[in-house]
């Protein structure tokens, strides 16, 4: 079981590199969508079935695999924007960026202070390097709905990190870290919106007036 | 078991004081012009203060402390609650000082007269009285910065009440940016009582070592977190054009019981050491001696009503820091009968200084409202429209000079014997010390003195100087009963001084558990203090009664007496800057005067001028400039702020990345 679960987290890993090479908004959203719904997957893979986990995953393929996907496809039409035109970081640099940072979370992962049944694991590096990648888009992209998308891997990767102990998870803490995701999207989403409205753009670089003199 | 039941007695009278303190500004919220919701806030305010001094006294007479552990899930560990003397003597100014500006506001701030701007004042003074009231029933430190820091927020609301002004907001984000930096350096000083001692609740009096660094910049902490709120020279920036711009009872407050928070937080972490190191009680004289003097240097050279008072809050409080560092000295040097009259001094000082001064205020706003202008050039003949305010604006001022029969007197006197009692006993240089607070609170004394004959002179006596201010009629009897109540706490101590010996002693005594414990009447004349308050009462009463059967006889009233000049205009009295001019230049090396002169030049002279200023010497060329200059230095540093988002995420994301490579290595 555990050799299907790390094949999926190397999938993660390749989605991660699909968001960060691509200019097509529609395409990193699919990409987002589909790493959710692996994610989902994973934890019926690591844990021994219960009920509980059963509600578990079915939440979290809905609300990650469509639910928010959805929510920023319409965002997109309705903004009428299909690419990020001039990022920041290049395309092909933050391939590049992103390959050392997935190397650099390898080489964290195993100096981390883990519990013993936990080193060793592909979740670790998978989790942290998702998070960088995050980061990245974050750092390169300058469209507030890039942002949005940065944001969400930067969740996947903490939520590959809850993984680990998705068992001594509460059901509160779950419901606690999706609703802190949907926050999240509501609140880039008000953003987006009023973004557009006020600049009539949805650059987050023209956004440099709003600081104090 | 008596005991106890007295204290949560006590305690409850407490709660429901700042309960009702807190909600008093309520009624106004939701009844925003209406008389009648004003009329029940200020009853709120003034059941409050009623509860709040019974209890006070209650506990001042009982001097076992009590503490209350109330909340328990905090972050830093139980947060206590305490009474015992020291806060109950502190309490007395707050319930006091925000009774009576409460009651004044009833007719100063009327809410059918100011309709947008009444609610918000009193909802923040009503929230400034109960922080205050809090603040000094807390004894855990991270409530105390809580509590503190409601209190600086809700100080900061009421005064910039009128914020379509620009200076009222100038003078409130001065006063903002000092109250935080305070905050700031006040923060320091409860991590590192908390490295000392290991908790965050109050040390108990007497119970770390004052020596070592870390006791050191305790001290300092203190002394400069709570020198900021206190107004101590150079930190008192804030102070005047705060004090100036708010409405006159929340100036009343400030001046009276805002500043005296930090005196209460000085007074409170001192007490906590053991036997403090000579250069502690002699940096707290010197910088007492600096603020007594400049103040009221500076006051010398207003213009400004209000600015004037305020400048002579800095003096006073320059007093109450000169009897503590008698008292510390006191400490440090093995002499009980120095540090006890130094500290009965300093919260004897406490107490009379928050009434006067309230009372002076109240009475400048009284003046203010009547005449429409706080400029002092322009006023002249008030005393006359205005008789009974003028009446108490002369108490408050007698009583600030330090003069008898007046509270000034015996609190200044008790700071007069301890400089003496040093004189005789104690050695060395740092035993001299305290012997300098004798000239120099007489020359405190001396130039307040001139300071409110030119106040009291050029507004309340002489002609009007200008018809547009010639003031209207006394003020409502709220207004003047707010006046009236406070001039009377200035007699009473200043005519029965004996009355607060009881539970000044107890206040003492509760500033070192262990100290000892020294009787404060043999020590001081009150019996003396007294018989010269009657008889100084009965030969001004006797006086009056002869001038009033004189001036009945000859009722003739004629024009004043023209020196030979053909028109004599109210222009030609002595000018409050004129009065003050010479003690002016001959601070000047200190004070840095503006004038702008035009003489009279030649045989025909043409139209002459004389204008003078006195800025804010501290602001304005010290820290100003010295901001200026760490403005341009700091440029580099500023580019990191430009504004782009994403490299904003870039500085979290290198700080994780650094953070992460330190933390697993």
């Amino acid at each position: 079981m555990t050799a299907l679960a790390d094949q999926l987290l190397v999938l993660c890993l390749l989605l991660n590199f699909a968001v960060l090479g691509t200019s097509r908004l529609a395409f990193s959203v699919r990409a987002v969508a589909l790493q959710g719904v692996v994610l989902g997957v994973l934890p019926a893979l690591v844990h021994p079935f219960s009920w509980h986990l059963v509600a578990i995953v079915a939440g979290i393929i809905l609300v990650k695999g469509a639910a928010i996907p959805i929510l920023i496809v319409r965002a997109i039409l309705k903004a009428d924007i299909q690419r990020e035109f001039e990022p920041f970081i290049g395309y092909i640099p933050s391939l590049v960026l992103g390959a050392i940072f997935t190397a650099l979370a390898f080489i964290f992962a195993s100096r981390l202070p883990l519990a013993p049944e936990h080193e060793g694991l592909l979740f670790v590096p998978a989790s942290l390097a998702t998070l960088m990648c995050g980061f990245l888009v974050l750092m390169g992209r300058r469209k507030a709905i890039s942002q949005v998308i940065g944001y969400l891997l930067m969740e996947n990767g903490i939520f590959i990190f809850g993984l680990l102990l998705a068992e001594a998870m509460p059901v509160m803490v779950e419901a606690g870290a999706l609703l802190d995701l949907l926050v999240g999207v509501f609140v880039m989403g008000i953003v987006i919106n009023h973004i557009s409205r006020e600049f009539s753009s949805l650059d987050t670089s023209r956004l440099s007036t709003l600081r104090e003199e | 078991m008596a005991a106890g039941g007295q204290a949560i007695n006590c305690f409850v009278l407490f709660c429901l004081a700042v309960a009702c303190q807190g909600a008093s500004g309520l009624p106004l919220l939701f009844a925003r012009s209406s008389a009648a919701a004003q009329r029940f806030s200020v009853l709120l305010m003034l059941t409050g203060s009623c509860a709040g001094s019974a209890a006070a006294l209650w506990s001042l007479t009982s001097p076992a402390p009590v503490t209350f552990a109330l909340i328990s899930g905090l972050p830093f560990g139980p947060g206590s609650l305490g009474i015992d003397a020291l806060s109950a003597w502190f309490l007395i100014p707050v319930f006091l000082v925000t009774g009576a500006s409460a009651l004044f506001a009833l007719g100063y701030w009327p809410a059918d007269r100011h309709p947008e701007t009444a609610a918000r004042v009193t909802f923040f003074l009503g929230l400034l009285a109960a922080s205050l009231s809090a603040l000094l029933l807390v004894r855990h430190l991270v409530l105390f910065l809580v509590v503190w820091e409601i209190m600086a927020l809700a100080a900061w609301f009421a005064l910039s009440t009128e914020d379509e002004k620009p200076e009222v907001r100038d003078a409130g984000i001065l006063y903002l940016v000092t109250a935080h930096l305070g905050v700031l350096v006040l923060f320091a000083m409860v991590s590192l009582i908390a490295s000392l001692t290991g908790s965050y609740l109050f040390p108990a009096p007497g119970s770390l070592p004052a020596q070592g660094g870390l006791a050191s910049a305790i001290f300092l902490c203190a002394l400069i977190g709570f020198g900021l709120k206190a107004g101590v020279m150079p930190l008192h920036v804030w102070l005047p054009s705060a004090h100036a711009n708010a409405p006159s009872h929340i100036s009343a407050v400030l001046s009276g019981v805002v500043l005296k928070v930090g005196i209460y937080g000085m007074v409170r972490i001192f007490s906590c050491f053991a036997t403090p190191p000579p250069w502690w009680g002699g940096t707290v004289l010197i910088l007492g001696a600096i603020s007594g003097v400049i103040g009221v240097a500076f006051a010398i050279g207003q213009h400004d009503l209000k600015r004037l008072l305020a400048y002579h809050s800095i003096e006073n409080i320059g007093i109450i820091m000169i009897g503590l560092g008698c008292a510390l000295l006191g400490q440090s040097l093995a002499s009980p009968v120095l540090a006890t009259l130094g500290l009965a001094g300093a919260l004897l000082h406490v107490l009379n200084h928050a009434t006067f001064k309230a009372l002076l205020f109240l009475g400048a706003g009284a003046v203010i409202q009547a005449a429409g202008t706080r400029e002092i050039e322009v006023l002249g003949g008030v005393g006359r429209r205005l008789p009974r305010t003028g009446l108490f604006f002369l108490t408050g001022a007698l009583a600030i000079c330090g003069l008898p029969p007046l509270n000034g007197f015996v609190s200044e006197l008790m700071i007069y014997l301890a400089g003496f009692t040093s004189l005789k006993s104690s050695p060395g240089l740092m035993g001299a010390l305290p012997v300098l607070a004798v000239p120099v609170l007489a020359l405190i004394g001396g130039l307040a003195v001139a300071c409110f004959v030119k106040v009291y002179g050029v507004v309340f006596l002489g002609e009007p100087r200008s018809p547009e201010h010639v003031g209207t009629g006394d003020p409502p009897a709220s207004m003047l009963g707010a006046q009236a109540l406070l001039a009377l706490v200035c007699v009473l101590i200043g005519v029965a001084p004996i009355c607060v010996a009881r539970p000044l002693e107890n206040a003492l005594a509760a500033y070192r558990g262990g100290f000892v414990q020294q009787a404060l009447v043999p020590m001081v004349p009150f019996t003396w203090i007294t018989l010269l308050a009657v008889l100084l009462l009965m030969l001004a009463a006797g006086a009056a009664l002869w001038l009033r059967r004189r001036t009945g006889r000859a009722a003739a009233t004629s024009r004043t007496w023209g020196c030979g000049y053909l028109k004599p205009t109210p222009r030609m009295q002595y000018s409050a800057s004129s009065f003050g001019s010479l003690l002016v230049a001959w601070f000047g090396v200190v004070l840095r005067p503006e004038v702008h002169r035009t003489d009279p030049a030649g045989s025909f002279p043409g139209p002459a001028a004389y204008r003078s200023h006195l800025p804010e010497t501290a602001l304005e060329r010290l820290f100003l400039p010295l901001l200026e200059y760490l403005y341009e230095k700091s440029a580099p540093v500023r580019h990191l702020q430009h504004g782009k988002l994403n490299l904003y995420i870039v500085y979290t994301f290198l700080t994780l990345v650094v953070l992460f490579i330190l933390t697993t290595r």
